[in-house]
């Protein structure tokens, strides 16, 4: 099977809204690292009146915290956390123009239906991927939030990450379906 | 008696600690194989290439298979006749551990305090049993345990009426709850008996035998494998991506217990199920 190729930032909305539950995609540009305790500052931020350490919008953020990078590799190992623990702050993020997520696991249905309000999309990769998937970054800055060391906000170039299309415009969520097709 | 050395266990712990990441188990990469070969979906048979891809690099470029390189975990069989010398037991692992993760490149992944979560920089303090056990070696068998799978672990006081059947369901209700955030194909540890902490030591405990290889009590072989068809008929398959390959094992321990009680408690662990042993 082929995979759709994806690039990012997103330009139309077009580009997100062919994508259905279930494809399998290649994603290509630019694209922020953000988990737990990075979430947790940003939405703090907001409610304190200040703005994003970076625009949001039409960007997709990767859940992962990499391991430190060995001298002369530009990232350590970077595969996807289990997205759940940012779905209280997810919501927020995709009012503010954010377009797409990649990581593993459920969402809840506030996300699941912020996903469909908003036109986004979320992307499961392969958990425990990680060695493999980190020979996809190309390129790693520091953002935000440097202290907290793993959990930074870095923006990173990415060529052919692979990933699947969980949560679709539609409401439609893969884990939901693939389970159907195979529970006996 | 005989005499183990404080930096002689630092620096088994320290190896152990990168091995354990960097070098997918033997029990595991069989595994995979075996899963690859009968996996019904196609997105699941991928996503099993795809792990077995990962493990190579890992294990030639020497870099953690995943970045979550865990919470280290250790169950130490001390004999009562070895005498460790140097200072104490407990120094010798967080040294190690300190050590391994510094000079391998590894996460560090915990927080000083679950309310405050500072992260404490060196990934200790490490978790640590240790059992006193005759003779006079000293054993350390280490795990790296990754959060996803730890966060989606359960335990419940069942009633002794509730029986296999409850037991069954329990453990099968938990690795659908835990559907794709656990990293299936897990490796499903399951503890039964005791009380409320004895159950889930010895679900973790479980985790630590070799991928494949079933109890050697013959009634609680038959329940692993009873366990083990039901949880790959429900359909999550690796990733969660659909499939026949939820579990790639599990693994029952069974303790006396009160005669109110049943506990039972599901530790998962995740498809990587990163555990090495050292006899020193």
């Amino acid at each position: 099977m082929s995979r759709i190729k994806i690039d990012v930032p997103f330009k139309n909305e077009s580009e997100i809204t062919s994508l259905n539950a279930g494809d399998q995609v290649s994603i290509w540009g630019t694209i922020y690292t953000a988990r737990d305790a990075a979430h947790k500052r940003m939405v703090e931020h907001l409610e304190a009146g200040k703005e994003l350490p970076f625009d949001i919008k039409n960007q997709v953020i990767y859940y992962v915290g990499p391991t430190p990078a060995k001298p002369g590799a530009v990232v350590g190992s970077a595969g996807p956390t289990t997205s759940t623990r940012m779905d209280k702050y997810t919501p927020t993020l995709l009012d503010l123009g954010l377009k797409g997520m990649i990581g593993k696991g459920y969402r809840n249905q506030d996300v699941v239906d912020s996903i469909k309000v908003n036109k986004a999309v979320y992307f499961g990769a392969v958990g425990g991927s990680a060695a493999l998937i980190s020979r996809a970054i190309k390129k790693v800055e520091m953002v935000a939030f440097e202290d907290l060391g793993t959990e930074a906000i870095r923006k990173i170039e990415i060529e052919d990450f692979p990933a699947v299309v969980i949560n679709d415009i539609e409401g439609n969520d893969w884990y939901k379906m693939a389970v159907e097709e195979y529970c006996k | 008696m005989k005499e183990v050395h404080y930096q002689d266990i630092v620096n088994s712990v320290a190896s152990m600690c990168q091995d354990a990441n960097y070098e997918l188990g033997e029990d595991v990469m069989n595994a995979f194989k075996n899963a690859a070969k009968q996996e019904v979906s196609f997105m699941g048979k991928e996503v099993l290439n795809q792990l077995i891809e990962n493990a190579n690099i890992a294990s030639s470029d020497r870099v953690p298979m995943c970045q979550d390189t865990g919470v280290s975990v250790f169950i130490v069989e001390l004999g009562q006749d070895c005498h460790i010398v140097g200072g104490s037991l407990y120094d010798a692992i967080n040294e190690g551990v300190r050590n391994g993760y510094e000079e391998g490149y590894l996460r560090y992944s915990i927080v000083d305090d679950p309310i405050h979560r500072k992260n404490t920089g060196d990934n200790t303090p490490s978790v640590v049993h240790i059992e006193l056990v005759p003779g006079d070696d000293l054993v350390i068998h280490m795990s790296a345990k990754g959060g996803g799978a730890e966060n989606m672990s359960r335990l419940q006081m069942l009633k002794p009426s509730d029986g296999l059947e409850g037991i069954k369901n329990f453990i099968l209700e938990t690795v659908q709850i835990a559907g794709p955030n656990a990293c299936p194909p897990l490796v499903v540890g399951v503890g039964i008996g005791g009380n409320f902490e004895i159950c889930a030591y010895l679900a973790k405990k479980s985790l630590f035998r070799p991928v494949g290889e079933r109890s050697d009590q013959q009634h609680v072989a038959k329940l692993e494998e009873e366990i083990m068809n039901d949880v790959n008929k429900l359909g999550i398959g690796p990733q969660g991506m659909g499939g026949s390959t939820t579990a790639l094992d599990v693994k029952v321990e069974l303790a006396p217990t009160h005669i109110a009680a049943l506990p039972v408690a599901v530790n998962l662990n995740c498809h990587a199920s990163r555990h090495k042993k050292a006899i020193l």
